[in-house]
């Protein structure tokens, strides 16, 4: 009796220590992801592209040196409060906690700003969220990666001078900025601003109330006004809707340049003929030619593991931009394994060494299988953002066609912006922003 | 026989007049309280106290101001949201602009804010009713948010409109754990309950109901309508005032006006149909319903169905769950939680000999 207990106990403790070695190898993401709700069908694209991204990942190469991916997903409904629940639901899963946590929205970040810097885990916010947290010395756990919406105005603004036939030609041109009356579209304003002033264009801005399904007043307003560009800066159903109202009231669509939100297949398909001609910048590129598109579909889908219900979005914008998600988390895992520790799983802290020294040149995204899918990176102690450089493209009636090379913004001017506001927040928040020379 | 009232005697006035007059509520009441002041710290971890419970006590804070205004005036209001928006707004506003505000102070003056503007927003209520007051108040759910964004100076001139709420320091002590957040929480929302259940039995209470169950003989019998409609008003928004602000300072730490849309007018109106119209009670039943259930199905579709059944389905079916329930809960019992509670009790009074 005595005996069968102790093997009993014997066997349990070994179990556990097995288990317990097994955890020790797998790296843990949570996904507040979103698949309900007014932008749900963005959130299944891009949540999909990265998840597959993962599970190829594992199935490749059987995860980072050995460590396996591991994730799960938590419903946000795009909504603020749920996303705080999701965060702390997430921060305690996996061997290490929760390693990166990555809201895909605006609202989101804001609400978890201050958390993650207490808990130690570092947020990345590819392309949205709070601009000037792209200074790391205020905002250390904060990576607005690849472009911020500062930088993305600015390189709207050169894509329009370029288009002119040089920067000197923008004088006296009219541009109308007609934004989603929000947080996220009055971003754009202060930037704006500035370059109207540098570049001497005059600059209407023409709010858009949410959601955005009622643009006659604004349009009309447009024909009055008569702007050489329009510069959309619009969401969910207020793209289709801006693009359909220029073609009734007759504004050439060539002349309509989107922002990144307004620029997937899921503003342009439902507004049909009407967004023909239609070019909107993107810091990544559209289409399922590329090799890690391919891997994906030879390695995932081919074995009906797919993540994406609508397998025909496989290769749309926001599904690749869920691929550069994918990509950079696993490149920044890498990262942070070659300083702690190869076939480890990292902590949240390793992480954000990881994602503070990453630097993936044309060479890596070349092996990658992503050369010319998304800019090259180089993110630094003080510089969170990391690249800033954007392509655009042109809408043919049925696919997104590249049009341009990477356009870098103007960063001297972005830059200096991003410094003085973080340092007015470091001030009102009473932070002593770090010596980055100091910093390994 | 849980709720044996025999051998309880009144013998004074002040007896008569206690909010809880059997002892077994008393009891009760003291003993929830001891739980949720000592226990719940003790036992609840960090995502227990941030995620589930400062949010159930803030909601519960909101719905309470909601059923002030609808359950017990009988104004129908849609925007309860907007007046949390104001709390929120002017609390961030009094501790940024005047050096040293105390914190319980710019709550109480962002509460104060909250009021003037349902005042504001209420004096339609003199002349129209029901659906149509609806309707203006739902023009105080659009005009608040668009004035919170249009105004720079709200938000301190944030590019963004984002407000990041200051740090809770009460007399050098900072509030800055989730514990310490929690309770302070709890505190407010523990004092203000009391305040509104003890303020629906006072006169202005009375008169309220009076207004609600038919106002032309509440005239009659010499109650001022518009006093008590503007009163309701007033005390309405500054409790969901109060609880905008708590939503900034313990919950989220930053806000933006959209957050305050609509859709969460929505959720406080359900909360308090659900819950019970006209019970302070009710309005925490229904907070915890309509904040919990969403996380539960969402944890157990996780588990239930792990990676076998596609995401996207899962989310979609949580919300078909979701709604069901709204249903169905509401064809079996209309008059919502703190009825069933009710009913329960009275059953326990003659349990276990039923008649």
């Amino acid at each position: 009796m005595a005996f069968k207990k102790t093997a009993l106990i014997g066997a349990a403790i070994a179990g556990l220590l097995a288990t317990g070695y097994a955890a020790a190898q797998e790296q843990f993401i949570g996904l507040p992801s979103y698949r309900v709700g007014p932008f749900g069908s963005n959130g299944a694209s891009l949540y999909g592209g990265w998840i597959d991204y993962m599970a190829m990942v594992n199935e490749r190469d059987g995860g980072v040196n050995g460590v396996k991916l591991t994730w799960e997903e938590c419903e946000t409904e795009y909504n603020n409060a749920r996303g705080v629940e999701c965060y702390e639901r997430l921060k305690g899963k996996g061997p290490t906690g929760n390693t990166t946590f990555q809201p895909l929205s605006t609202g989101i970040t804001y609400s978890v700003l201050e958390k993650v810097a207490q808990d130690k885990i570092p947020m990345v916010t590819i392309g949205y969220g709070r601009t000037d947290a792209a200074d790391g010395r205020v905002f250390p756990w904060v990576f607005p990666m690849i472009s911020t919406y500062w930088t993305q105005a600015s390189a709207i603004v050169n894509y329009i001078g370029q288009k002119e036939g040089g920067m000197a030609k923008l004088k006296g041109k009219k541009i109308g900025l007609l934004y989603h009356d929000s947080a996220y579209g009055k971003e754009s304003h202060a930037i704006m601003d500035k370059l109207a002033e540098k570049h001497g264009f005059e600059l209407s801005k023409i709010a858009v109330a949410n959601p955005g399904n009622e643009q006659q007043a604004q349009w009309l307003q447009i024909r009055q006004l008569k702007p050489d560009y329009v510069v959309l800066w619009g969401w969910g159903v207020m793209n289709a809707t801006a693009l359909r109202t220029a073609a009734k009231t007759g504004y050439a669509r060539e002349k309509i340049v989107g922002v990144w939100w307004s620029g997937s297949e899921e503003d342009t398909i439902p507004a049909g003929d009407a967004a023909k001609g239609y070019t909107a910048a993107g810091f990544n590129v559209a289409g399922a030619n590329y090799p890690v598109v391919q891997d994906i579909q030879k390695l995932i889908y081919a074995k009906n593991k797919g993540n994406m219900e609508d397998k025909t979005r496989v290769g749309s914008v926001l599904y690749n931009r869920g691929v550069v998600h994918g990509i950079i988390t696993v490149e920044a895992i890498r990262k942070a394994q070659e300083k702690y520790g190869k076939g480890k799983s990292m902590t949240g802290e390793q992480m954000r060494w990881g994602f503070e020294n990453l630097h993936i040149d044309n060479k890596r995204l070349a092996e990658l299988g992503a050369a010319g899918f998304m800019p090259d990176l180089n993110i630094s102690c003080a510089d969170h953002e990391g690249a800033g450089k954007l392509k655009f493209q042109q809408w043919d009636g049925a696919k997104w066609t590249v049009v341009t090379d990477w356009i870098e913004g103007d960063r001297p001017l972005v830059r200096g912006m991003i410094e003085e506001s973080a340092m007015a927040y470091a001030k009102e928040k009473g932070i002593t922003p770090r010596d980055c020379s100091k910093e390994l | 026989m849980l709720y044996r009232e025999a051998g309880q005697f009144k013998a004074s006035y002040q007896e008569d007049q206690q909010i809880f007059p059997i002892r077994q509520d008393r009891m009760g009441f003291a003993a929830i309280l001891a739980f949720f002041f000592l226990v719940v710290p003790m036992i609840a971890d960090q995502y227990w106290l941030q995620a589930i419970l400062i949010p159930v006590l803030i909601f519960s804070l909101a719905a309470i101001g909601l059923n002030i205004l609808t359950g017990y005036a009988g104004q129908l209001s849609l925007g309860s949201a907007a007046f949390m928006a104001v709390g929120a707004f002017g609390a961030y506003n009094f501790m940024l602009r005047i050096d040293g505000m105390p914190f319980i102070v710019g709550v109480v003056l962002g509460g104060l804010c909250a009021a003037a503007v349902g005042v504001a927003f209420g004096l339609p209520s003199l002349r129209i009713k029901g659906f149509y007051l609806a309707v203006a108040t739902l023009a105080a759910q659009f005009f608040i948010v668009w004035a919170l964004v249009k105004f720079p100076w709200f938000s301190n001139n944030a590019s963004s409109g984002v407000i990041t709420a200051q740090r809770v320091e009460i007399l050098g002590y900072a509030f800055d754990t989730p514990v310490s957040k929690y309770l302070l929480t709890l505190a407010i929302v523990a004092v203000l309950a009391l305040l509104a259940k003890n303020l629906v039995r006072s006169t202005t209470g009375r008169s309220w109901m009076a207004v609600r169950d038919m106002d032309v003989a509440a005239e009659v019998i010499g109650i001022r309508p518009m006093h008590a409609k503007l009163t309701a008003f007033a005390v309405s928004s500054f409790y969901c005032g109060v609880a905008g602000a708590l939503y900034a300072y313990t919950y989220l730490g930053t806000v933006e006006p959209e957050g305050f849309s609509l859709d969460l007018s929505f959720k406080i109106l359900f909360m308090i149909i659900i819950g019970g119209v006209g019970s302070i009670m009710g309005s925490f039943l229904g907070a915890a319903f309509i904040v919990l259930l969403p996380i539960f199905l969402n944890v157990v579709m996780h588990s239930a169905f792990g990676g076998s059944m596609p995401a996207g389905l899962g989310s979609n079916l949580e919300l078909i769950i979701f709604g069901g329930l709204i249903i169905f809960f509401l064809i079996v019992e209309p008059h919502g939680l703190a009825r069933l509670w009710q009913l329960g009790k009275e059953k326990l009074r003659l349990w276990p000999f039923p008649h």
